[in-house]
């Protein structure tokens, strides 16, 4: 069987499942819809919030981004776990215990004010929207290579199987989908990772390997991988992979990243699923270990191939001869630099024409010298995305066929999970919090139903579309997303949670202070609206403000949105005294049943 | 509100537990992983040092523990205080 049909197979199967789970869990009611009938066991639920959150950002392209920088983005990894901690501690019980379905909900009735409640919907869209299409992308990309369709028909596809079972099963089929997704995923991402630190460590956990010893047979046998890494990486003009600068650039991204996590609406709706407020507690540790399971070992599979790809490239070592052209075509251990090529993702070229490909950095120390020693025109691995790097690697370590077809599978459910998340976040934004609360309050039950359908298929449609006509800065988009997440609805949250005398005023003109100037910095270096050559500084790092790069400003938009509030608050009268008691309900969690549904 | 004095030392208490929890989680990420490594740098740690394996594994084991903690820990004040959900 052909490796095709072998990933049209398992692919296949995988969207069997998710259609049998979608027809079982179908929603028949808004509370279904919306919260799953707030009936969901917390440890199921930690597995589903893992599969919304970890997106195709997380499977895709992580491993690849720590693989090629090293130590300097181990920020992704703390940031993008850190959040749950403040997740869990500020935000998750009592947003339970609050009782309600959606983000901008809590927003409108905690600050008394349909303005809070409208600014918080359009934050909620812009922060849902920019990330989805990431994540329909990122499916179209996974189905065109592994099932050789367009990547158009590949992006239809899983907008279809969305679809189904969102629109079908709202937030109860989102999370027993997300369940099996969630399995699916992390076998995937799992399996090929086990076997390459076994062949180079002889320790089957990865995040064990990834500190130990090279094993017998393997190049440097005896000595810790990560100094072998280094070694070949300086060598050829490299920086060392365990070493970085600046690190207070570093801490001001990981912090980003964390509040940014923690206020993003889609998934602090999960929690609101389970049946008690002990629960959602539970439920945040239970998502990290799930989600743990993939993030300590990312970095493995970061270094190892890293280290797999160098050696493929030098296979006698620094000092011998770099592989040739004819071996990169002929031979079996190479076939993945073809399939790759052809994909456009990956380029090479014999620039000094000895038929070799030399790949080094050319603007490394000392390099230039050593290159006119031994005859180099330049690096010759012209192109190496990012994205390809955990796509490839099992077939970079020469890993039989069916785990190659689980990380197709894997990488599609990574992306439709989340795209899901996002959907139903978007969806009951517009029919609960736009319809139900502003726009047409005696809508019955039957019509509401009816009304978050609708959204939910809008919803897909447009982000179909803008994954069909991605707008050319998707890129710095999920920036946006993120810095957008903690400048404004973060700090919003938290102030109605731990400040009682936090005011209407307070809260709107410090979510609106936060949206404004975070949009503001980053339109000044990435251009208005990201179209492009309409940034007024260009983006190098001697424009920033105190060398602030754009996707680093969440915490300053938070702190400009704390700021404000505070300011603001303090000036206008205080919250009446039945917001006040909402509050003190709030911190407590006895009564949440009695709070179910209302 | 007739149990309101119970409710604020309760709520005092969480605020105890989340600072404690917080101060480690930044002791952790942003200080030995980042900001505090060079101190640490002695330390070896499998081909390299502490700091290395702070920013790429031991954060997140830190993390874990702290959630946990935190959950066991307040559903366990929430007794003692008598705001449990029945």
């Amino acid at each position: 069987m052909d490796q095709t049909t072998l990933n049209f197979l398992v692919v296949g199967a995988s969207f069997a499942l998710y259609f049998g789970i979608a027809i079982w869990a179908r929603a028949g009611s808004t509370s279904e819809f919306y919260a799953a009938g707030r009936g969901v066991n917390p440890v199921v639920n930690g597995m589903a919030t893992a599969a919304d959150w970890m997106s195709a950002a997380s499977f895709i392209s992580m491993a690849g981004l720590i693989a090629f920088v090293g130590y300097s983005n181990s920020t992704f990894l703390m940031g993008w776990t850190g959040g749950y901690v403040l997740m869990a501690m500020l935000l998750a019980p009592y947003l339970r215990k609050f009782g309600k379905y959606t983000v901008p909900e809590f927003v409108g009735d905690r600050y008394y004010s349909n303005a809070a409640r409208v600014v918080a919907v359009i934050c909620l869209i812009v922060i849902s929207v920019t990330y989805v299409i990431g994540q329909m992308t990122g499916a179209g990309v996974a189905f065109s290579r592994f099932l050789e369709v367009s990547s158009t028909t590949g992006l239809i596809t899983a907008s279809a199987v969305v679809f189904v079972y969102a629109v079908l099963g709202g937030m109860k089929g989102i999370t027993y989908t997300q369940v099996a997704q969630y399995i699916v995923l992390i076998i995937a991402y799992t399996i090929p990772a086990v076997f390459i630190s076994l062949q180079l460590t002889g320790n089957p956990i990865p995040g064990l390997g990834l500190f130990g010893n090279m094993a017998e047979g393997q190049s440097g046998a005896g000595e810790p991988l990560l100094v072998t890494l280094n070694g070949l990486l300086t060598d050829l003009g490299f920086s060392e992979y365990t070493s970085g600068n600046t690190p207070w650039l570093m801490a001001l991204f990981t912090l980003s990243l964390m509040i940014g996590t923690a206020g993003l609406p889609h998934v602090i709706i999960r929690f609101f699923t389970v049946p008690k407020v002990a629960d959602a507690r539970w439920s945040a540790g239970w998502a990290l270990v799930f989600i743990a399971l993939l993030y300590l070992t990312a970095p493995a599979v970061g270094a190892m191939a890293r280290l797999n790809i160098m050696n493929q490239f030098w296979p006698q070592g620094v000092e011998g001869e770099a592989v040739s052209v004819e071996t990169i075509q002929t031979d079996p251990a190479y076939n993945w630099m073809l399939t790759w090529q052809a994909t456009g993702l990956l380029g090479w070229e014999d620039k000094n024409g000895d038929g070799r490909i030399q790949y080094y950095n050319e603007g490394g120390a000392g390099m230039a010298e050593l290159a006119a020693e031994r005859g180099w025109s330049g690096n010759e691995l012209t192109n190496f995305n990012r994205d390809i790097l955990v796509l490839a690697n099992p077939e970079i370590a020469n890993l039989p066929g069916w785990v190659i077809a689980l990380i197709a599978a894997g990488g599609i459910a990574a992306a439709l999970s989340t795209a899901a998340g996002l959907l139903l976040a978007i969806s009951s934004a517009i029919s609960h919090d736009l319809i139900k609360s502003v726009i047409n309050p005696n809508i019955s039950e039957k019509g509401e139903l009816l009304a978050a359908r609708v959204s939910m298929a809008g919803a897909i449609v447009l982000a179909t579309y803008l994954g069909l006509n991605p707008p050319g800065f998707a890129a710095q988009v999920v920036a946006l997303a993120f810095g957008l997440a903690a400048a404004t609805l973060f700090p919003t949250l938290m102030m109605g949670i731990f400040s009682k005398r936090m005011n209407a005023a307070g809260a709107t003109w410090g979510m609106v202070a936060g949206l404004v100037v975070t949009c503001l910095y980053l339109f000044t270096y990435l251009g208005w609206f990201f179209i492009p050559g309409t940034n007024m500084l260009e983006n190098t790092a001697a424009n920033y403000l105190f060398g602030i790069p754009p996707t680093h400003f969440g915490p300053i938009g938070a702190l400009i949105n704390f700021g404000v509030a505070y300011v603001v608050s303090s000036m206008t009268a205080a919250p009446p005294q039945h917001i006040q008691d909402l509050v003190e309900s709030v911190r407590i969690p006895r009564g949440a049943g009695a709070a179910i549904n209302k | 509100m007739a149990n309101k004095p119970d409710n604020n030392a309760y709520w005092a208490a969480n605020l105890r537990l989340v600072t404690i929890c917080l101060v480690i989680w930044a002791a952790c990420s942003y200080g030995l992983a980042i900001l505090l490594r060079p101190l640490v740098s002695g330390i070896a740690v499998g081909g390299t040092d502490l700091g290395f394996w702070f920013a790429q594994q031991g954060s997140i084991l830190v993390f874990l523990v702290l959630i946990f903690f935190y959950a066991w820990r307040m559903n366990k004040l929430d007794k003692e205080h008598g705001v449990d959900e029945e």
